[in-house]
């Protein structure tokens, strides 16, 4: 059974995506606190185009950040989704994809 | 293949029980009679007809286990990865530089990640399922605690879990011997168990086991002739199992060796066939080459059921004869931790042999008629002691026991 997430819901932050992008900080926040940062990882570095395998990041984490995106901004994330985010920069830019996509 | 005679030993130890963090906090415990048990307060018991438990102070969840893997896993694997840790310390291995296919991991686990499922239940039914995270996948699985104890240290030789209840801590030794006596020169060996949160207590009450008692004082009480169920407790004991001559060689540390083990299963209730602890307990004996004389101290599994004291005394004294050796019970103070439960009595035993003192039984006061056993209450009592027998039984007919030898000095 599909469930409908209504704008009301979400309304906030839907209001704050209204005028921006997300961007590779949006997505270092989504990692800290959804599958977690390798204590030997430095987030705040230069990881736009290492793959997430290299900063530790298994198909599961992926999988998890994918849902964490899908929950977090009620904007839909297909289950195909991990294929196409193999490095943060692309991650980025599926997600605006997908916000494009879901008119956010 | 490897010499099928090289005898276990154990080389490190790590303990997260509601005894203490660290073998040494745990054994001074132990020797004080200081009791784990309390009120449970990792959530709000009011409602439940069990109010007492185990658990374990001050455990640092994010001081002890790796940033990455705190979301990602339930409480009982932070314990295990955390009790692995301090083990593999204890032992001075460094397993990068082991050859990682012969290293093995093999833990006891009765419950699983029941926290981590709960919460991710209680997300299902609230929000829907978009909002059940990846991890359960993994998180709740029993073997979860040996995989990631095996993917954070390279570990890639055979893996395993043994869901035995309360007997699997021993089994696990069992495991790892058969292992050692092949290519792998390394075992993780032990266990934890956590299933405090409504999902896991009340998952427990359907034995009819657990002592509904408020006062933590009286709630577990073994042998007693007022006992009146167990406690339950969270946490265990993680364990370095070497070949001897291999950790003569490298001059690792030596808490004592497996002498002997073995595992039966009982028949089906209401049968004419007695219960299968007493076989095995002679099974343990007789492959350890020893004689019931030989034993000087057993730690029993004390299950603080009035029918199954009973039982449990029939067998010891059977094979060993009415009060012809020390029998005790610590786990008096942590309760019966399940999957960490036996392996936390082997931890306490090893440490008992390395210093000849029996820890008392707490709480157990007037033995209840029929109990025809030498059991150490009260203090602690001096004894020469060479060799120790450790007693499980887990719910569900699973019986296991070993026998330990103490250090070699």
């Amino acid at each position: 059974m599909r469930r409908s997430y209504s704008a009301a819901r979400f309304g906030s932050q839907k209001g704050i995506l209204m005028s921006k992008k997300f961007t590779l900080d949006d997505l270092r926040e989504l990692m800290r606190s959804s599958a977690g940062v390798d204590d030997s990882v430095d987030i705040d570095g230069d990881i736009a185009d290492k793959t997430f395998e290299e900063i530790g990041y298994d198909s599961l984490a992926v999988l998890e950040m994918a849902s964490q995106v899908q929950r977090t901004y009620s904007v839909p994330m297909p289950d195909e989704s991990t294929e196409y985010m193999t490095t943060p920069q692309l991650a980025v830019d599926y997600i605006n994809e997908q916000f494009e996509k879901a008119g956010v | 293949m490897a010499d099928r005679r090289a005898t276990p030993v154990i080389t490190g130890m790590g303990v997260i029980a509601p005894t203490g963090i660290g073998r040494n906090a745990h054994w001074q415990a132990v020797l004080a009679g200081k009791s784990g048990l309390g009120q449970i307060t990792r959530f709000d018991p009011a409602k439940y007809p069990v109010k007492v438990a185990g658990e374990v102070p001050g455990f640092d969840t994010k001081a002890r286990v790796p940033n990455r893997l705190v979301p990602q896993t339930d409480h009982w694997t932070h314990m295990g990865l955390s009790a692995a840790e301090d083990a593999l310390a204890d032992a001075a291995v460094d397993p990068a530089q082991l050859p990682e296919f012969e290293m093995a991991v093999v833990t006891a686990s009765s419950s699983g990640g029941t926290e981590f499922g709960q919460r991710e239940i209680e997300r299902l039914w609230a929000n829907g399922p978009q909002f059940v995270g990846a991890y359960q996948s993994i998180a709740w699985f029993y073997a979860a605690t040996t995989g990631q104890i095996s993917i954070r240290h390279g570990m890639r030789g055979p893996c395993g879990v043994l869901a035995c209840e309360q007997a699997g801590g021993l089994d696990t030794l069992g495991q790892a011997r058969r292992l050692l006596a092949g290519d792998i020169r390394l075992v993780v060996a032990g266990g934890t168990d956590a299933s405090l949160c409504p999902y896991g207590l009340s998952a427990q009450l359907s034995t009819g086991l657990l002592s509904e008692r408020d006062d933590p004082t009286d709630a577990y009480l073994p042998f007693d002739a007022d006992a009146s169920g167990y406690v339950p407790g969270e946490g265990g004991a993680i364990l370095i199992v070497e070949r001897d001559d291999e950790a003569a060689r490298r001059g690792a540390p030596n808490y004592g060796s497996v002498l002997g083990y073995a595992a039966t299963f009982d028949p089906p209730p209401g049968g004419s066939r007695p219960p299968a602890l007493r076989r095995a307990i002679e099974q343990a004996l007789a492959d350890a080459g020893v004689v019931p004389a030989d034993i000087d101290v057993v730690f029993a599994d004390a299950n603080g059921n009035v029918a199954a004291d009973r039982a449990e005394a029939e067998a010891l004294t059977a094979v060993f004869g009415p009060r012809a050796v020390p029998v005790t019970a610590p786990k008096t103070l942590t309760g019966r931790l399940y999957g960490g439960g036996a392996a936390l009595d082997v931890a306490t035993a090893l440490l008992a042999l390395g210093e000849g003192v029996i820890p008392a039984t707490t709480g157990t006061s007037q033995l209840a008629d029929g109990i025809e056993l030498d059991l150490v209450i009260d203090r602690p009592r001096q004894a020469e002691l060479n060799t120790a027998l450790v007693v499980a039984r887990g719910w569900g007919g699973f019986n296991a026991a070993v026998v330990l030898g103490g250090p070699v000095r």
